[in-house]
């Protein structure tokens, strides 16, 4: 039987998670579905259909889905789960909040943000905040997994799926959506972006992360940040690198004022090429950063950016 | 700012100092006679502290936990004092604590009644047990004990897991709250602000409900001494898996679990102009 992989995508674009979550399910060797789950989101399902290895789209347009509320996304996703051995879903906010609802309905255990397939029913996951890597193995029934996707290259653009429609599934009307206050940036995702510059308690406060997006304008990248950073008001949670916050693993990873706590590195030490400002000789981040410089990052963020310019950046 | 989520209770008190300040703050609580409060159950998993460095076994089956410092998830200190506020404010009648593990975990819902929750239950278990399981276990507590709201931490720092609290809330049918940045809770409803991937949204849920939380919904608060005296005279109901007919056996195997494979420090550059040199060098610029 095949596998159906839940898209994440915003009405209007496919998200990168879903071609890196489509990936790892052609590592299961069985066809692959996706299911684009939205409202007037016909646009993503047709990207979807691009998705190389992928078979077949099934779309379920319907406002009940337009911001994939975990109650709806539940009778959905069962209502087609009997054609699928596996279900994948990107381990996104969105993935994380209706997954495990699907799982529990099946009466089948979660195997949450695996970064590699080792065999169809075994896969590898980070634990301890990633301190350690479990291998893990699924025993009879369906597989419900959530895919760490910075650990997956994506799928390209080269199929030619079809797509199909499929009928909205009961609401179960108990929660409604209310509003929500979306982060606005010219920036790449933090998530999907190549390079990332995140700061850390030593920014002191929200006008000194200004220093911060300057560079990243002139490095086309995405500004992330400690969980100190966050909770002392700097910058907005969706900013939060870690653990408890976003993965990321993108070509370079540039930390200005954090000091490298377990559960930051948890969120960023798969980078390519990981660089460090930090006044503190000492500070943990340095044993892992590949490039690390001791200065006071008020005197050396304003001279990265001179020295940007006059490179032409 | 930097606090530590740990270590509050292990100041030894002398008993005859604390049974006397116990007299005096034994009073009832003053959210009682409150007629259309509700109860709320808070399950609390006892974890290794979040400032342990985990090293794997050498026999690659487990994290080595032998005389680790455990404490509770600092997740669910944070759905306490949640709960614990809406008793302060009237809201909540009940807080109940709930926690699944080893004899040990009592100390974790002892830590819960230190902070204000009424009472406990402990379902002993021996082994690992998978959130599935967790969450049936959960599941029969919630009939039980009908509660208006549960709130579970959104992830176990141990595990990593980010399941228990949508799990039981699907087993339940109820809606559910994940990652809760802010509660309002009104008499049949609560509207929740979430922390999700591109900024925060607002849902309104029907009670009863789940809602995990999220970092910033509170700053857990200290016990205070006299209120860990006080605890130790609450009271913790004693249960195990098949009270509530669920078969915690583990449905996944693990094969392994091994050491990722190691970051090493690199080198210490001089100046701006050499960090961007070395960044074009490894071709990232
Ligand atoms: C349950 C839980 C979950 C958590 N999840 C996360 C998570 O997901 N992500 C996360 O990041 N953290 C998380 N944390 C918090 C983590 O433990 C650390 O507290 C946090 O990462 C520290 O942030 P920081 O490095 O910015 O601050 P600090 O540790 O205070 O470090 C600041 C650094 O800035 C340097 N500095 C100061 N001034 C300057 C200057 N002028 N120039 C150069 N350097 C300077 C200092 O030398 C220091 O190293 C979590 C904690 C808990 C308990
Ligand atoms: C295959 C497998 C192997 C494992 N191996 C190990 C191991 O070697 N060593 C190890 O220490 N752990 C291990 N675990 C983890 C352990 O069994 C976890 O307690 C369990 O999986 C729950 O996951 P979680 O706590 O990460 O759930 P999450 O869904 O992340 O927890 C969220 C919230 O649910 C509630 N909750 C969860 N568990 C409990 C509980 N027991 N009591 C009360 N409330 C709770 C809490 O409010 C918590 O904040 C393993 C788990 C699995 C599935």
């Amino acid at each position: 039987m095949a596998t159906l992989v839940i898209a994440e995508h915003d009405n209007k674009t496919l998200k990168d998670a879903t071609a890196k979550t489509v990936t790892a399910a052609t590592q299961l060797g069985a066809g692959v579905h996706v299911l684009v789950a939205g409202q007037n989101c016909s646009a993503v399902a047709a990207a979807a259909a691009k998705l190389a290895g992928v078979g077949k789209v099934l779309l379920a347009d319907d406002a009940l889905y337009a911001k994939m509320v975990a109650e709806t996304m539940e009778t959905l996703i069962l209502s087609l789960a009997g054609g699928y051995d596996a279900i994948l879903a990107p381990a996104t906010t969105n993935g994380k909040n209706y997954l495990p609802r699907v799982a529990a309905k099946l009466d089948t255990p979660q195997i949450s943000e695996i970064v590699k397939v080792v065999a169809p029913d075994t896969f590898e996951r980070p634990i301890y905040a990633g301190n350690a890597i479990q291998t893990v193995q699924a025993g009879a029934g369906k597989k419900v997994v959530s895919v760490r996707t910075t650990a997956f290259k994506p799928a390209a653009a080269t199929g030619s799926a079809a797509v199909e429609k499929v009928a909205a599934a009961s609401d179960p009307g108990t929660s409604k959506f209310v509003g929500e206050e979306l982060s606005k940036s010219e920036r790449p995702e933090l998530t999907a972006a190549k390079i990332v510059i995140s700061g850390g308690r030593g920014l002191q406060s929200a006008e000194n992360f200004k220093l911060l997006e300057k560079i990243a304008d002139k490095l086309h990248a995405a500004v992330g940040a400690s969980r100190a950073a966050v909770d002392a008001g700097f910058v907005t949670n969706d900013y939060q690198v870690g653990q408890t916050g976003k993965i990321v693993a993108p070509d370079l990873y540039i930390a200005v004022g954090i000091s490298g706590a377990i559960q930051h590195l948890a969120g960023m030490k798969d980078s390519k090429v990981i660089a460090a400002i930090n006044k503190d000789e000492e500070a943990p981040i340095f044993q892992i950063a590949d490039f690390g410089l001791v200065a006071d990052l008020f005197k050396a963020i304003p001279e990265l950016e001179e020295e940007l310019t006059k490179l032409g950046a | 700012m930097h606090r530590t989520n740990s270590g509050r209770l292990k100041t030894s008190v002398s008993a005859s100092l604390a049974d006397a300040r116990d007299e005096l703050l034994i009073a009832g609580p003053f959210s009682q006679g409150i007629s259309n409060a509700m109860k709320v159950l808070v399950p609390v998993k006892r974890v290794i502290d979040y400032n342990v460095k985990v090293r794997v076994k050498a026999d690659q089956t487990a994290v080595d936990l032998a005389n680790v410092k455990m404490s509770m998830n600092p997740f669910d200190e944070i759905a306490v004092e949640e709960a614990v506020r809406l008793k302060e404010k009237g809201k909540a009648s009940e807080v109940v604590a709930v926690s699944i593990g080893p004899a040990q975990a009592s100390e974790t819902i002892r830590t819960a009644l230190a902070m204000g929750a009424d009472r406990g239950i402990l379902v002993k278990t021996q082994g690992e047990v998978e959130p599935l399981a967790v969450a049936k276990i959960l599941k029969a507590i919630c009939d039980a004990e009908k509660p208006d709201l549960v709130i579970t931490g959104k992830q176990a720092i141990d595990d990593d897991s980010n399941q228990t609290g949508q799990m039981l809330a699907a087993l339940l049918g109820w809606p559910q709250a994940t990652f809760a940045h802010k509660l309002e809770l009104e008499a049949a409803s609560a509207k929740v602000e979430r922390e999700i991937d591109g900024g925060l949204q607002t849902l309104e849920v029907k009670l009863p409900a789940v809602m995990t939380t999220d970092l910033r919904l509170n700053e857990p608060r200290y016990a205070s001494l006299p209120n860990i005296m006080k605890a130790k005279k609450k009271p913790i109901d004693e249960k195990t898996p098949a009270d509530y007919g669920v078969d915690t056996t583990p449905r996944l195997k693990v094969l392994k679990v091994s050491e990722p494979p190691k970051r090493q420090g690199g080198v210490k550059v001089k100046t701006v102009a050499e960090l961007l040199a070395r960044l074009k060098d490894a071709g990232v610029l």
